[in-house]
């Protein structure tokens, strides 16, 4: 598949940015989504062809923007929705309550 | 970044961290997981994953002939009799680096990379930068990791895939002759070991 994830051979995203002493997790909730990566891995949800599809079939501009626990999060998600164990809806209902209650 | 038509903030999931949080919440209501092995997941990256396996086994390669001969020919086998072996780690090959040859580690598709040895990557590995330019220009990005290879060292440049994994095998320091295998292993950088760094001197 030739998508934005082909990255190898292309120019123009200038240099090398790297950041001194990095941790692991910037935020709490990219250790989550490595853990819930590999519980659903574990669990059968997806193999490893399974989980990348979603990611390479990303909006590019997306894709290009997303942190790499942002693409798992896409990956994750559709793919617990493609196994039928969870609806968007039902996902997006659960993201807006959260944000509603962080908010009040 | 404004620019008309689109800005980063309506691409990106907005509240990000909060959806990860709604997922969660779901699907440990119909117990595909469980956050309290989540927990334990999480725990075992902070504590036990990271580049010092790897270096323990640079450091076994270089005080003992044979474990490198190993190492170099099935690198599966010589990794995972230390221990390092699991998700993200089932095939291994070594790289050698000599004084003709260099090797550095890319994988231009996504973010493969070996847990076992080397734990989580680095953004920058994972960053388009990286991906794009290491594979036609290696020597302009090494130069940015301050590493400045000699026109008579041949570059090779190796594209991880999501079975097959690489560990670069810097070369080993000079003056480093009565150090113990402890010692050596705290000379191995993580950058030393995908090819963007060497190992340090005793001196550093």
């Amino acid at each position: 598949m030739n998508g934005i994830h082909d990255l190898g051979g292309m120019h123009g995203f200038g240099p090398v940015v790297v950041e001194q002493d990095e941790p692991y997790f910037h935020e709490e909730w990219e250790g989550r989504m490595l853990a819930m990566m590999i519980a659903c891995f574990a669990a059968g949800v997806y193999n490893v062809d399974r989980f990348r599809h979603p990611i390479e079939k990303m909006d590019p501009h997306h894709y290009l923007l997303a942190s790499y626990y942002e693409k798992w999060l896409c990956t994750v998600e559709q793919n617990c929705i493609d196994a039928g164990i969870v609806t968007r809806e039902e996902v997006d209902a659960r993201h807006a309550q959260l944000m509603k209650e962080k908010a009040a | 970044m404004k620019d008309g038509n689109h800005s980063h903030a309506n691409v990106l999931i907005p509240d990000v961290g909060l959806r990860v949080k709604a997922l969660e919440s779901l699907l440990a209501e119909k117990k595909v997981i469980d956050p309290a092995a989540l927990d334990l997941i999480v725990e075992t990256f902070e504590t036990q994953m990271g580049p010092k396996n790897g270096a323990k086994v640079v450091a076994k390669a270089w005080v003992d002939p044979a474990y490198r001969k190993w190492l170099l020919e099935d690198g599966t086998a010589a990794i995972g009799s230390l221990g390092y072996i699991g998700v993200q780690g089932e095939n291994m090959v070594a790289l050698e680096n000599t004084p003709e040859v260099h090797n550095v580690v890319v994988c231009t598709l996504c973010s493969c990379y070996p847990w076992p040895t080397l734990g989580l990557p680095p953004i920058w590995f994972k960053s388009a930068p990286y991906r794009a330019r290491v594979v036609i220009d290696p020597r302009s990005v090494l130069k940015e990791f301050g590493l400045d290879i000699a026109d008579d060292v041949e570059v090779r440049v190796w594209d991880s895939t999501a079975e097959l994994r690489y560990l670069v095998l810097p070369m080993r320091p000079e003056g480093t002759e009565g150090l113990s295998e402890q010692e050596l292993a705290s000379l191995v950088t993580r950058d030393s070991m995908i090819g963007t760094g060497l190992a340090q001197s005793p001196s550093h």
